[in-house]
């Protein structure tokens, strides 16, 4: 079993690391603050080819792989859990797919721009009643000769007001239930497709979290990802992808709780010592430090077994679960490490702690992961 | 003569050599037992700039005076030197870390085919050889070097050595050699001066007061520039601060801005990074101003004082100029 | 136009260094090597002339042992199109000196119209091969320049050295040596697809018998390295701040003699 990392992937994790570093950290708590979207800092990593990093290169990609991916986005994150947010759905949940399922005039249409970051992508699968539930698409595509006359409603969208191409997952056949379930890239500009609202959240604010509305809205049969009612498997295929990129995104965010809470228990003094020499402290570090390898291992080992080609869905599943507990442990007891500092906004922490939350919320709840894994454990299919 | 230690002068481009190389002359005639000798290139020298190297201990000065060697170029200044160093064969060439003699004793160097230290901060002979010592990564270490033969060529960080007393009376003997001059391959276009800030350069100056990221914008450091009128200091700042557009950068102190080792150091709102530190550890006397108690430059700091700089800076002014009147 | 670019590879500045066994070297273990930042500026600058003429070719040439190769790795991925590695061991010891001697030789044989440097290495602080390079290679030297424009026929580069108190202008003819100050430019970034073709890209090993090179010996060389003696403990000056002031100028005028 082999564990290091090629010299590229180590250059792409030195250049995201410093990248992270310089540019993007200083500006994470503002953006924060104000909820708005980094548009600067996510151009240079669309410059950088962040925003495609496994999409090869005559797509507008970088030509690297998800494990080089993987080790960008644990940085990225590192520095800001908003900027990974934007980065991972861009590289997973929308270029992924249409790399996978488009054919060359798609590719060349939807793809390239936003491998190469001139673009965003974004992906609308969940619906006011149909979140873990994604079998029950209530949005409605009609056919129309050349066109799809779309009418519904997505909420939770990542990218969803920014995004110049949205990936639209809907029912073309409600009787086929979800073999009834067909993608379709929206593009922005779209008569019919609005963006209504942009939520307040509680973490990853600087990412913008839109609901898109559908009326009447005429999408062209040629946007169709695949055959009509293939959405589904699509849709699973492509979260498998994306579990591997939060579990990096849990990851990042994690470590950088960490970083900063081994930094303040050198530093701070209490009782007349370093807090670090408590062992009350060194307990919790040890704790931290070893979960988050542990996360760390399973995200590569997901992303390595996605880039052998090989099945990967339980291994993508465990390594979202465990690194989205592991960062929401971590942070929160990053929090406790800082004290009373750590409850307020002068230091990092807090913002860790609040990022993190979403690591166990989207892209499949926890509880999803384990059902997901459960399923492997019984004899399921993979 | 075989035992000479050469002092290269820097002048001000006026006719009269720097304080700097009291420094200088003080150093070689202290390693070579009186034997300084002062090498200037110049297009004007004045009488009384010859003086001052004999007050300061040199016993002769090789003047070379000619049109050709202002501004300073290399290719021209390196073939005038070198053939009178075949001649003389010192012992040793000397000089102060300057813009201009930085490059011009690594050239001379290779043309001479011998060693060069640069930036040393302190000289021992040791038996019949010199050794120098300099700070290597970042300061982090002191290197001792020696050299394989003669002439041991070093640059000497300014503010570091002893500057020669200046002692009205001494004379010396003033050599007029006639150097060829090589053909100029640099043509000089023209000088743009800086935006004088009345205050001294950073890298000469005896007190530097430096201003780091707890300044929280340019428009501040107007105060640390008060006090420098007071004190007659330099102004500098640290990355943090450059990076952050408050400062230009000629005014940074650090591993990529200037190496400064004033008397006395005053950081207020640096916070210390190893980055700053090698630029400036080697000043004698260091002060550090900070709201955080915990910012690493109090580990070197000889006088600290945990608070505001805002609050700080306004009162030491203050006392300052009633020390000063006095 | 053929740019030939020298760099270094240096610890990074936060790396702790320790002094080895052998009390002239540092212990190498656990450090992490980077391109000395003022030989990026350099790198970064070779890439501007190049893209700005539209045509030419940038090379990035390093002297030291194999580990330097990710050096050259990094400026390749910058987007220099090949490099060149001086990797023998017969270089071990080198000084400024050797090390200019070594370079100066690739530079004749590359025959570049421009050869720049960082101002200085980070790690020995020497500032020096450049202008060896210079004197060895005849050729007209810029030194800390902030900045630099080759004019359109390629025969001459207009540069601004920065001294003390200003800038000096100069017109120097090709092929020329130019070494970079910060503030020339800000380096770019790797891009992940520079980084993904790096390794398609040539590192041209180069040993001493490649340029006829005779043995010789170093004229500087380290006698020892040593720690930094430790500097007297501070003192933190207590009180509310007119008290606290009060103190620091009496103690600096008094115990201190600074002032």
């Amino acid at each position: 079993m082999k564990l290091d990392a090629t010299e590229e992937q180590q250059m792409i994790q030195a250049m995201a690391r410093e990248f992270a570093e310089t540019a993007i950290r200083p500006v994470a708590a503002e953006i924060d603050r104000e909820g708005r979207f980094p548009h600067e800092t996510v151009k240079r990593m669309g410059e950088l080819g962040l925003m495609g990093v496994a999409i090869p290169e005559p797509w507008g990609g970088s030509g690297a792989d998800t494990v080089a991916y993987v080790l960008a986005l644990e940085e990225i994150a590192k520095a800001c859990g908003s900027h990974a947010a934007i980065m991972s759905v861009n590289n997973s949940l929308y270029c992924d797919p249409v790399y996978k399922f488009g054919t060359d005039a798609q590719r060349e249409r939807f793809l390239r721009p936003a491998a190469a970051g001139h673009a965003l992508g974004g992906f609308a699968l969940s619906e006011p009643q149909a979140g873990s539930d994604a079998r029950n698409q209530q949005t409605l595509a009609v056919r129309d000769g050349g066109h799809y006359v779309l009418n519904g409603r997505k909420q939770f969208v990542t990218n969803g007001r920014e995004a110049a191409f949205v990936l639209v997952f809907c029912a073309t056949d409600r009787a086929k239930a979800h073999r009834g379930i067909t993608a379709l890239v929206v593009e922005k500009g779209t008569t019919g497709f609005l963006v209504p609202k942009t939520e307040d959240k509680l973490g990853i604010r600087a990412s913008d979290t839109a609901e898109l509305v559908f009326e009447d809205c005429r999408v062209p049969t040629a946007n169709r990802l695949g055959e009509e009612g293939m959405g589904f498997k699509i849709a699973l295929a492509t979260l498998d992808g994306g579990r591997v990129g939060i579990a990096a995104q849990a990851v990042g965010l994690a470590a950088g709780a960490f970083e900063r809470s081994v930094a303040y228990a050198r530093e701070r003094k209490s009782f007349g010592v370093a807090i670090g020499q408590h062992q009350m402290v060194q307990w919790m570090l040890a704790d931290m430090a070893t979960a988050i390898d542990g996360a760390r291992l399973l995200t590569l080992r997901a992303a390595g077994l996605k880039d052998k080609g090989r099945p990967y869905t339980t291994a993508a599943a465990m390594a979202k679960l465990f690194a989205a507990e592991t960062a929401m442990k971590v942070t929160t007891d990053a929090v406790q490490v800082h004290g009373g500092y750590g409850f307020i906004k002068d230091y990092e922490v807090e913002r860790y702690f609040r990022d993190a939350k979403i690591t166990q919320i989207y892209e499949g709840t926890s509880q999803i992961q384990k059902l997901v894994i459960a399923r492997a454990v019984l004899g399921g299919t993979e | 003569m075989a035992n000479a230690f050469w002092c290269i002068v820097e002048d001000d481009r006026r006719g009269a050599p720097k304080k700097v190389m009291a420094e200088v002359i003080g150093e070689a005639a202290r390693v070579s037992s009186g034997q300084a000798e002062a090498v200037w290139l110049t297009d004007t020298a004045t009488e009384a700039g010859l003086t001052q190297l004999a007050e300061w201990g040199a016993t002769k000065v090789w003047l070379l005076e000619n049109a050709a060697l202002a501004p300073y170029r290399g290719e021209i200044w390196v073939g005038a030197a070198a053939e009178l160093a075949a001649k003389e064969r010192p012992k040793a060439i000397f000089a102060p870390v300057t813009s201009r003699a930085r490059e011009f004793v690594a050239r001379l160097a290779a043309r001479l085919g011998v060693g060069l230290a640069a930036d040393c901060v302190a000289f021992a002979m040791e038996g019949d050889r010199l050794v120098a010592t300099r700070p290597v990564y970042a300061g982090k270490l002191l290197a001792k070097v020696t050299w394989a033969k003669t002439p041991w060529v070093a640059t000497l960080r300014p503010n570091v050595f002893r500057p020669a007393e200046a002692r009205p009376g001494r004379t010396a003997t003033v050599e007029r050699p006639t150097a060829a001059t090589a053909a100029a391959q640099m043509r000089f276009v023209e000088r743009r001066e800086e935006v004088s800030t009345g205050l001294p350069e950073l890298t000469e100056a005896e007190i530097v007061l430096s201003g780091g990221r707890g300044m929280k914008g340019p428009e501040h450091y107007v105060i640390l520039e008060d006090m420098a009128r007071v004190i007659g200091a330099a102004v500098g700042a640290s990355r943090a601060a450059v990076d952050a557009g408050w400062r230009p950068h000629r005014f940074q102190i650090g591993q990529t801005g200037r190496t400064i080792s004033p008397k006395l150091y005053m950081g207020f709102g640096v916070s210390g990074a190893i980055q700053h530190l090698a630029g400036m550890r080697t000043s004698k006397v260091i002060v550090a101003v900070n709201k955080d108690a915990e910012a690493p430059i109090f580990k070197i700091a000889d006088y600290g004082i945990v608070a505001d700089l805002f609050e700080v800076v306004p009162e030491l002014t203050k006392e300052f100029k009633k020390l000063l009147e006095k | 136009m053929k740019i030939l670019v020298a760099v270094k590879q240096v610890p990074d500045t936060a790396t702790q260094v320790k002094i080895s066994a052998d009390p002239r070297a540092i212990d190498t273990t656990g450090i992490t090597w980077i391109v000395s930042p003022y030989d990026e500026f350099a790198v970064e600058e070779a890439l501007r002339i190049k893209e700005k003429r539209g045509q030419g070719e940038v090379v990035a040439v390093s002297l030291g042992p194999e580990r330097v190769k990710e050096a050259l790795r990094s400026c390749l991925a910058m987007g220099c199109d090949r490099a060149i590695h001086l990797n023998d061991p017969a270089w071990n010891d080198a000084d400024t000196l050797v090390t200019s001697k070594a370079l100066a030789a690739v530079v004749k044989q590359e025959a570049p119209q421009l050869l720049l440097c960082g101002r200085q290495a980070i790690d020995d602080d020497m500032g020096a091969v450049a202008a060896q390079l210079a004197e060895l290679l005849g050729w007209p030297c810029a030194s800390w320049i902030m900045e630099e424009a080759i004019d359109g026929d390629g025969k001459t580069v207009r540069t601004a050295r920065q001294v003390e108190g200003g800038l000096e202008v100069f017109d120097l003819p090709l092929p020329a040596v130019l070494t970079a100050q910060k503030g020339l430019n800000e380096p770019r970034y790797p891009t992940l697809r520079g980084i993904m073709g790096a390794k398609k890209k040539e590192i041209r090993d180069v040993k001493a018998a490649d340029l006829g090179w005779a043995p010789e010996p170093p004229q500087l060389s380290v006698v020892t390295l040593e720690a930094l003696p430790p500097r007297p403990p501070g003192r933190i000056l207590q009180g509310d701040v007119p008290t606290a002031v009060k103190e620091l100028v009496r103690s600096l005028r008094e115990e201190a003699k600074a002032i």
